[in-house]
């Protein structure tokens, strides 16, 4: 029984769905979170630390939605501010210093539009991540796990490889969106996710993800356990894989992946 | 005073017969020749208006030194988009058959002052500036060519976002437009970022704000998120010259704001600092 676009994101969104802390606590046998952008904050909407995977040192980063409103309230719904950008960045710069990978964990449903984000740089904060992790002279793997909310996902899903889960939903603008613009009426919000093309399935007919991690029936929030093991099995078979290219190679491949996205290679 | 029926609707003029051009920053009127003549600047408060894109190639390349390359690289439509209104592919070359442009930035190598240059000027009347695939492409290219030739890139930045018409590859195209320029000054090539009225969203957030240095015009709006959906979403009204260009400079985001008629010379002026 085929899902439509606005089942998954649905699923995408459900409450209940496993979020960042979930697959830290399941994924990793340690998880050590550092603080701060070293400027004038540090985001609860993004959060990154050293962590342990299947035996395999790494930087984990990634968007924290909250299962509960009290959670949510303190990490800003997932919904990072400049600072938690330049928190990433930081923190993956240390991770190429010691020679780590890093896995984001994507689950937005996008940049925080606020005042003190404008004024801030949220703009530049986003470019500079792209540019950023576009060049980082380590392994990056994404795991889009729930919302891949456009330029607020992007910014931490430049990879070399990015995964994402069976029913999570990644695009440019929300359906909402979308169909307020387009049909001109909110409520068109179906048809504008059928059009948008958002789903994993729909992004790797696209070539713009690599893998599809499989979830179980009904859903991750189903069983977090099964979820989780599979996005584990997933992240080390990448990590072993890449593991075993040279890094000016890996580094010039990823180059060559974004290149190719609209593939208008002559 | 059930005589007096405000009317809910002003009748619309045709733009033949308007005889007022109003600022859209300080709403003051203006004779439609005034208007032209200030060249899209507006005598009172300086808003420095949108330009057409062959207006904007005229005044910053030396005459008939540009050459525009790439031409032929354009949309894609790998999504078969279709809305309301119908498809993606009929509105886009409905826009081409209209304007003769085929995509959103008009690229091409240049002299400025005399000093080499790959120049890209973005479009905003071509489908709102946004960013598609072909946009993405485009300056992909432009880059690499740079890289090649050894010359400084020059991009004046104008955009309502991505292109949702193109979907996911839309939004990849500010990742590839970024790595490309980060290459780019690996080979340790200027770029120069001109955010011009309006540049906001996915361009903002992507090579926009890549810049060695970002300049600006007067009045500018910049921004990331839409004035509408910050208000709805922290319910506060905000400053009136939020996201201007004078905003940015006072939060640090600015290089520098240039008056239009300075903006060449400026840019040779840092090309020549920089050994260009």
């Amino acid at each position: 029984m085929a899902k439509s676009a606005m089942d998954c994101v649905k699923l995408a969104r459900d409450p209940k769905r496993p979020h960042l802390k979930d697959f830290i606590a399941r994924i990793c046998s340690d998880f050590t979170e550092l603080h701060g952008d070293r400027l004038v904050n540090d985001d609860r909407a993004l959060v990154g630390g050293f962590a342990t995977i299947g035996g395999v040192k790494c930087l984990v980063l990634g968007h924290n939605k909250g299962a509960t409103v009290e959670e949510n309230m303190e990490a800003n719904f997932g919904m990072a501010n400049p600072d938690g950008y330049r928190k990433a960045m930081r923190l993956a710069k240390l991770a190429e210093k010691f020679h780590l990978p890093v896995v984001t964990f994507v689950d937005t449903p996008g940049a925080y539009p606020g005042r003190e984000a404008e004024e801030r740089g949220q703009a530049e904060a986003i470019a500079k991540s792209l540019e950023f992790f576009a060049r980082l002279r380590t392994p990056v793997v994404v795991v889009v796990t729930g919302e891949g909310g456009s330029g607020g996902a992007l910014a931490i899903a430049v990879g070399d490889r990015v995964l994402m889960l069976e029913n999570a939903v990644y695009s440019v603008i929300s359906p909402e969106g979308c169909a307020g613009i387009l049909w001109r009426d909110g409520s068109k919000a179906s048809e504008a996710a059928k059009a948008l093309k958002i789903t994993a399935r729909d992004l790797k007919r696209l070539k713009a993800i690599d893998e599809i991690v499989p979830e179980p029936a009904g859903g991750a929030q189903t069983n977090h356990a099964a979820a989780a093991a599979n996005v584990k099995k997933a992240v080390l078979k990448a990590l072993r894989e890449l593991a075993k290219v040279p890094v000016d190679q890996l580094v010039e491949e990823r180059y060559s992946k974004l290149r190719a996205l609209g593939n208008f290679y002559a | 005073m059930s005589w007096f029926v405000p009317k809910t609707e002003k009748p619309a003029i045709p733009p033949e017969k308007a005889v007022w051009a109003v600022c859209p920053k300080c709403k003051s009127h203006f004779g439609k020749d005034a208007w032209k003549k200030a060249g899209g600047i507006c005598p009172k408060c300086n808003y420095h208006g949108r330009l057409p894109v062959r207006a904007r190639i005229a005044l910053v390349a030396d005459e008939g030194s540009f050459e525009e390359v790439f031409r032929e690289v354009s949309y894609s439509d790998h999504l078969e988009f279709r809305d309301a209104s119908g498809s993606y592919r009929d509105k886009v070359e409905a826009a081409i058959a209209k304007s003769g442009e085929t995509e959103s930035v008009v690229m091409g190598v240049c002299r400025i002052d005399g000093h080499p240059a790959m120049l890209g000027v973005m479009d905003f009347a071509f489908m709102g500036g946004s960013l598609g695939t072909g946009t993405g492409e485009r300056i992909a290219r432009a880059c690499e060519r740079a890289v090649a030739e050894r010359l400084p890139l020059v991009l004046f930045c104008a955009s309502g976002g991505a292109r949702m018409q193109e979907g996911i590859l839309s939004l990849m195209q500010m990742a590839k437009t970024s790595a490309a320029i980060a290459k780019l000054k690996e080979a340790g090539l200027p770029y120069i970022s001109v955010l011009t009225d309006p540049t906001t969203g996915g361009v903002s957030a992507s090579f926009a704000m890549l810049g060695d240095i970002n300049i600006t015009e007067p009045r500018a709006l910049i921004g990331f998120a839409g004035r509408r959906v910050i208000e709805n979403t922290i319910h506060q009204k905000l400053p009136d010259d939020f996201q201007s260009a004078e905003y940015l400079e006072k939060h640090g985001f600015i290089d520098k704001i240039v008056e239009r008629k300075e903006m060449k010379d400026f840019i040779a002026k840092m090309l020549g600092y920089w050994g260009f």
